[in-house]
């Protein structure tokens, strides 16, 4: 969370508030907080008038007069509330976002993808729209499609994606469950083996290994195990890797631990034309799909093609930005890093090649191998750890396939082999960060 | 409130079986009986065969058989109408026959061959049937609970009036998701029965050395689902109660607990070294408790078939499992392109 909008002032200049009094109400884009007095005294002048959008976090929205003082002091006194504060002891769900270290600039337009119509007209949404009209379109779409999990109903969403589906679905379809992720995930599971085609969400897919058993014995291996007669259609969804100053528990990466798993799809969008196609596709797939969102992405906004139906390709590769010097492999929140990055190269005449594999699992392989080929050097990027990693397999992959082009060695950038720590300076030393990849795409190039 | 379960000390090790007259019995008429009596044998004699493969070698891995168990599946296979659908764990031979399975095509998946079941990718603990309403057949410990009420689940989803049994082990009955699941059920009156299949043993494990609660009929108690213990060796028992479940279930009132007191004579799989149990016990629920010999004796005793009619459905049963093992042993084994069938659709 960055920014947040002035709903409601409670109190009004020249009202007494003790510490602790409510004085006005922000809206987020997850919730609505109340801003509380920090001081006794008297409300002496109010900055941000009722209504302004998009207030800064930290940015004075009142001045407090303490006993004494009087609007003649204005100067000296105090910056009262702030705005947009930090929420207080959330539900692990949510998380506040701190700002977010790397300031990427935003992918290439969605309409350079091949998928995309020529003279297609763009709506910019942001990741967390598109991916609840993605749902709310498939749920039109096919009756058998339901969303389950917890508060993705009445509360309307942990994260909000699924703000407004039971309003438009009701509680037959948008199904809040108990806090039993593993006997929800079997419950899904079991409901798509009998035909149905559950969309479940995690929280976040750190509580995913409470299930971890349903979504790789159940759902992924009965396909193979019935000689193909049982399937399960299904999505598992939800925010992945780290996302703020949530500590190790709640910041953990899953890439690699389901990517690895033969009879599931993977799934790791990072632009919101992706997110809404991808998850539209997978909805519609007949396999297990893993959904693996971000929650530092769900706010940011970008361009997404207005189309009766948008729906992408499952397993297919993006070149978010075309270069010959050196190839930059990400998905999801890595490609902030990745983007940024080669922005950073640009400036120093390198052109780094930027692709968004989208899908992890099946890998589009090919495209990094082909542009591997092509720049002779290759920098793989993700916020999980190094050990086992899927940059760890994309590096044996091009060993295997372009060990001759290869004019260095591949080079990974990962979070560092640690549990996330939670102090904000640590942190930020344990992911990945711009830098990094700006040094070790230098070091591929011997410059 | 749905009735409470009915308190039956198991820790005193209730008689299983044990005949207590005709007339505390209900009733089943002369047909269901010889059916029941067919169907309890085929399983019998198909298990046995699958033991006798087993140690020639041409079924590998784990096996998990059934004998002793079969007035379980039996019973409440006739309490279910066409359309009700079945989940198991691992021990899940006699469902699939109870199901209506083919037995050849059963004998081939745990033999490992093409015309499987599972196109031999499953084996013995992985079979499923779609168009018979079996959902197999599951390898883990407590997996098919959630997974059969999910299947619940789309059935109220769907309002198509059908009930799933979710079978279970005694064992299975202290993994968490059992009643993770429980709570779902009776929160969406999903339309599940719940048999508890409780053979005394989680392995080598008896009861009373890691149960807390013993009547396992209890363990939907604090979800308000009620539950009862059922002489699992009775077919005539295990029917009369699955009726009762079933139709608890389809009126749309939630699930329902059935604690089958039953037995197993062979060992977990194949390779148990049945030291943790007498050879007396065991000696004591065949002779005594037998759920096959009991009706074959009401059978005739009753004069409800003669000792011919009776002589020709073991012939028929003898003739379809000899059957089986002969298709089984001599059927292909799967084409090597099939390791990569299947994976995804």
């Amino acid at each position: 969370m960055e920014k947040g909008n002035l709903a409601k002032w409670v109190k009004n200049e020249g009202d007494p508030v003790k510490a602790g009094d409510v004085i006005a109400e922000i809206e987020t884009d997850k919730a609505t907080m109340e801003v509380e007095a920090v001081d006794e005294g008297t409300l002496g002048k109010i900055l941000v008038p009722e209504g302004t959008q998009d207030v800064a976090v930290n940015t004075p929205i009142a001045i407090i007069f303490a006993e004494g003082e009087k609007a003649g002091d204005v100067a000296a006194a105090k910056p009262a509330a702030k705005p947009a504060p930090k929420q207080e002891a959330p539900a692990p769900a949510e998380t506040p976002a701190a700002p977010v270290s790397v300031s990427a600039p935003a992918a290439a337009p969605a309409a350079s993808d091949p998928e995309v119509p020529a003279g297609t007209e763009m709506v910019t949404m942001t990741v967390r729209e598109a991916l609840r009209d993605a749902m709310a379109e498939e749920m039109r779409r096919d009756p058998s499609v339901f969303v389950m999990g917890e508060e993705v109903a009445e509360y309307q969403g942990a994260y909000k994606v699924t703000q407004g589906l039971l309003q438009e679905f009701g509680a037959k379809r948008v199904i809040d469950t108990p806090i039993t992720e593993h006997g929800f995930a079997g419950v899904g599971v079991g409901a798509a083996f009998a035909g149905l085609k559950p969309v479940v969400e995690f929280m976040t897919f750190n509580f995913s290994m409470q299930a971890i058993d349903q979504i790789v014995n159940s759902a992924g291996k009965t396909l193979y195990m019935s000689g193909g007669q049982v399937t399960a259609q299904i999505v598992f969804r939800g925010p992945n890797g780290p996302a703020a100053r949530v500590a190790a528990q709640h910041s953990q990466d899953y890439s690699a631990w389901y990517s690895h798993i033969p009879g599931l799809k993977v799934i790791a969008p990072y632009t919101a034309a992706d997110a809404k196609g991808l998850l539209k596709a997978a909805i519609r797939d007949p396999n297990p799909v893993i959904f693996l969102e971000n929650e530092i992405l769900y706010g940011k906004s970008f361009p997404v093609p207005k189309l009766e139906d948008w729906v992408l390709p499952i397993g297919k590769a993006r070149i978010a930005r075309a270069g010959k010097d050196v190839t930059l492999v990400a998905w999801s929140i890595g490609m902030n890093y990745a983007l940024g990055a080669a922005e950073e190269l640009a400036k120093e005449g390198i052109e780094a090649e930027v692709i968004d594999l989208r899908t992890l699992r099946p890998m589009d392989i090919e495209t990094v191998v082909e542009s591997a080929k092509k720049t002779n050097r290759c920098i793989t990027i993700e916020e999980g750890w190094p050990q086992n990693g899927v940059g760890a397999d994309i590096a044996a992959q091009i060993m295997e396939r372009a060990f001759d082009w290869l004019d260095a060695p591949v080079t990974r950038v990962s979070g560092k082999d640690v549990p996330m720590p939670y102090a904000a300076n640590l942190e930020k030393l344990a992911l990945p960060s711009v830098p990094e990849v700006v040094e070790a795409a230098k070091a591929v190039l011997y410059r | 409130m749905p009735a409470t379960a009915k308190s039956l000390d198991t820790t005193k090790d209730r008689p299983r079986g044990k005949d207590q007259g005709a007339a505390a019995r209900p009733p089943m008429s002369a047909e269901q009986e010889k059916l029941a009596f067919r169907e309890m044998l085929l399983i019998r004699r198909f298990e046995e065969k699958a033991g006798q493969l087993y140690g020639m070698g041409l079924i590998g891995g784990f096996c998990h058989l059934y004998i002793g168990q079969e007035a379980v599946v039996v019973g409440m296979q006739m309490a279910i109408e066409e359309g009700d659908q079945v989940i198991t764990a691992y021990r899940d031979h006699g469902h699939m026959l109870a199901s209506g399975m083919d037995p050849k095509y059963v004998m081939a998946e745990l033999t490992g061959r093409r015309s499987g079941y599972s196109k031999g990718k499953g084996g013995s603990m992985h079979m499923f049937s779609i168009e018979k309403n079996f959902y197999g057949g599951h390898g883990i410990v407590g997996a098919q609970v959630p997974l059969g009420t999910g299947i619940a689940f789309a059935n109220r989803y769907r309002e198509n009036n059908r009930v799933c049994l979710t079978y279970f082990g005694d064992g299975a009955a202290n993994q968490g998701q059992v009643y993770e699941s429980f709570n779902m059920a009776e929160l969406w009156k999903l339309p599940v029965v719940y048999i508890i299949e409780n053979n005394k043993y989680a392995m080598g494990t008896s009861i009373e050395r890691s149960h807390a609660q013993r009547d396992l009929s209890k363990r939907g108690m604090s979800f308000g689902i009620p539950g009862e213990q059922v002489d699992g060796m009775d077919v005539r028992a295990v029917k009369a109660a699955g009726e009762k479940a079933v139709a608890f279930a389809r009126e749309g009132k939630g699930p329902y607990i059935l604690e089958m007191l039953t037995y197993r004579y062979r060992g977990h799989s194949m390779s148990d070294p049945a030291k943790y149990r007498t050879k007396d016990e065991v000696d004591k629920y065949r002779k005594e408790h037998d759920p096959i010999e009991m009706v074959r004796t009401r059978l005739i005793e009753e004069k409800r078939a003669s000792e011919d009619e009776v002589k020709k459905i073991e012939n028929e049963v003898k003739n379809i499992v000899n059957e089986a093992a002969e298709f089984a042993s001599h059927e292909p084994e799967p084409d090597a392109s099939e390791l990569w069938t299947d994976v995804t659709r």
